[in-house]
């Protein structure tokens, strides 16, 4: 892939919505090129909308999304999806396919009129099978498989693509915390290899800090606040958004901001007395925060 | 293209996968087209007449004495053709209806489709005493009326499958009953006439109706040719399909009108042959392993089913003959209750 080819991806003054609904009502961004742009949140607050219009899948009804500088409804469906491709929420799949055939689906915007399958196509469909380590399920049904691999093909699909510009929504749920940290790291590679701009939504902020070079918080169809995990991700930005208190600690592996919810139930009576160990400190308040341990006196 | 051993490289084992995939489709494909064959001489040498099978091969390509050659060319092979032909056209008509609904329930024996042909029929026998391509006419006619009214219903930026297949049941109960009061109003023998046209028979099929189903099969196969790739990719859902750069509606729109077409000039040929566009689909699917439309195996699993059928309707009762469409809703109904049944233990209803 060259990387002379510059891309680009913005938005002036949209507003969505649904039938009768206005979700968004003037939002402007403009998607850093080459960066990891990560979306946050509170559900319902407009996300999806959000990358589904970036992605020509909703028509605004004011403004424009401009993909490399032309509005993105003038563009042909099919050149915008050599361009930049998308991972909804909740796909869906016909019954029965398998792995291989539904990764070789994405190389749909780049195939003729009648298929017909190049050398091209299939070390396309393997790269993007290799990177998301499916190649080994190529011929199971996707019906038999966890939810965590079905994520992992959808991805695959979406990388076979071969698009400089990649909108994930939500691409880690289902995922156990390997996978998620795999997806996120091959997510960083891409962006590294290919110079890929990749724009995806997550909840867990503090994986959107720690893989994101820009994160976009959204309230309510708007944007609060934008710039790098440690201009957004602040106390007050979290408790405008997400209406719940918490503390931001320098997170300890990667030193981004890390999250920490008060919440109502926090005291424990079993804690180790460690005051002092920032580090220890830190690693209980992200085990409560990926909830792996419940406060015990509810 | 020896097996597949470990120093393959990645791409080596996907085009495998895909060879594997398509030459299952290929075996499918062969022996369906081998048996519709089959059944298709079989059904020329029975009659009245016996011909062994093998002269009426020898007459089929041009070689038997003059007798055979009237009774098989003349008399049986219209009938025989239309059938096959009904088939094809239902089997496609399916697989495009239930793959776009991303339903089995959606076949247009199910939805509206034919039963509005029906009515318009029955209405052209009945109330303006028609018969023959006249009432073929109407029945198209009714066929494409339905389901644009069934599209414009279903619509409300865009159409979602779930809405569609509602509207056309619910269309399909008002044309039943339009047609149901057209025949308390008719006379006897008039009553009798669209009865039999109602469950559909291919009784003195002749060269016309086999010259209007192969003119719309030649015309419209390079369009399904065309449209197939894409109903591959509206099955991942109007969102998947979008971000890969399809044109949702639109495709969705012109696999619609061809299935309805498809199963207009079916039903117009042949009357509403009851549940092959429902069942001969999910037959292919399950035989061919795919996921896709499996138009081609769809098609020759519908020809089987119609020739078939249409076998067992003339000959297995001695002298009585059945209409077509009675054995095949025999083969069709059970199908649908257990699909039903399948369906509200799930509880997606659909
Ligand atoms: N297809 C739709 N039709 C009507 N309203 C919709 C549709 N999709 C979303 N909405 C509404 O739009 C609003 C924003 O939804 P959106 O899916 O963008 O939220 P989100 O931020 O992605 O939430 P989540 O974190 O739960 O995924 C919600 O109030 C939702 O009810
Ligand atoms: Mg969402």
């Amino acid at each position: 892939m060259e990387a002379e080819v510059q891309h680009s991806l913005s938005a002036e003054n949209l507003a969505v919505g649904y039938d009768q609904r206005e979700i968004i009502h003037d939002l402007s961004v403009r998607i850093p090129t080459g960066k990891i742009t990560v979306i946050v949140g509170a559900n319902a607050c407009g996300k999806s909308t959000l990358l589904k219009t970036l992605a020509r899948l909703l028509k605004p009804s004011r403004g424009t999304v401009l993909l490399d500088g032309k509005s993105i409804q003038s563009i042909p469906t099919r050149a915008v999806a050599t361009k930049l491709g998308l991972l909804p929420q909740s796909p869906t799949a016909p019954e029965g396919i398998t792995v291989a055939d539904l990764v070789g689906r994405g190389r749909y915007p780049r195939q003729g009129w009648i298929r017909q399958w190049t050398k091209g196509d299939d070390e396309a469909i393997a790269d993007a099978m290799q990177s998301t380590d499916v190649l080994e399920i190529a011929d199971r049904p996707i019906d038999e498989l966890s939810g965590g691999q079905r994520q992992r093909v959808w991805i695959a699909m979406a990388l076979a693509q071969e698009t400089d510009i990649l909108l994930l929504d939500e691409p880690t749920t289902f995922l156990d915390l390997t996978h998620q940290f795999e997806v996120l790291d091959l997510l960083v590679d891409l962006n590294k290899r290919d110079e890929r701009t990749i724009v995806l939504v997550l909840h867990d902020l503090n994986q959107a800090c720690r893989f994101g070079d820009h994160l976009i918080a959204m309230k309510d169809g708007a944007i609060v606040a934008e710039g790098n995990p440690r201009q957004v991700i602040t106390e007050q930005v979290v408790q405008d958004v997400f209406g719940l208190a918490v503390k931001v600690i320098p997170d300890p592996v990667a030193g981004t901001p890390m999250v920490v919810p008060v919440g109502r139930h926090t005291t424990r009576d079993d804690q180790i007395p460690t005051p002092d160990n920032p580090a220890a400190k830190a690693l209980a308040a992200s085990a409560a925060a990926n909830g792996i341990c419940r406060p015990a006196d509810r | 293209m020896a097996s597949l051993t470990a120093e393959h490289s990645p791409a080596q084992v996907i085009a495998h996968a895909r060879a594997v995939r398509q030459a299952r489709n290929v075996v499918v494909v062969v022996v369906l087209a081998v048996l519709v064959f089959v059944v298709f001489c079989v059904s020329l040498s029975l009659g009245d007449f016996k011909i062994p099978v093998i002269d009426v091969v020898k007459t089929l390509f041009g070689g038997g004495d003059k007798a055979t050659e009237f009774i098989v060319n003349r008399l049986r092979l219209p009938r025989a053709l239309t059938g096959i032909l009904v088939g094809v056209a239902l089997g496609m008509s399916g697989a495009i209806f239930q793959s776009v609904a991303r339903n089995p329930l959606a076949s247009p024996d199910i939805i509206g489709v034919t039963y509005g042909a029906s009515a318009f029929a029955v209405f052209a026998i009945v109330t303006l005493g028609l018969t023959g391509t006249a009432v073929s006419a109407l029945a198209i006619a009714g066929a494409l009326l339905t389901a644009f009214t069934m599209y414009l219903l279903a619509w409300r930026r865009g159409v979602s499958s779930y809405r569609l297949i509602l509207v056309g049941i619910g269309i399909g109960a008002i044309a039943t009953s339009v047609t149901s009061y057209l025949l308390t109003k008719a006379r006897v023998e008039i009553a009798q006439q669209a009865l039999i046209w109602l469950t559909g028979s291919l009784n003195g099929r002749d060269w016309s109706h086999v010259r209007s189903l192969a003119i719309t099969l030649v015309v419209l196969a390079p369009v399904i040719v065309m449209l197939v790739h894409r109903l591959r990719i509206l099955q991942l859902g109007d969102e998947t399909a979008y971000g890969l750069g399809m044109r949702v509606e639109g495709s969705r729109l012109g696999l619609i009108v061809i299935a309805v077409l498809l199963a207009a000039v079916a039903t117009a040929a042949a009357g509403p042959v009851g549940f092959v566009a429902f069942v001969a689909p999910p037959i292919a699917r399950w035989l061919t392993r795919s996921p896709g439309p499996a138009m081609l195996a769809s098609a020759l699993m519908g020809a089987l089913v119609v020739a078939l059928s249409d076998l067992v309707a003339q000959h297995a009762l001695g002298e009585t003959q059945l209409p077509v469409g009675v054995v095949t809703g025999v083969i069709g109904a059970p199908y649908l209750m257990f699909l039903l049944a399948r369906t509200n233990r799930i509880g997606s209803g659909g």
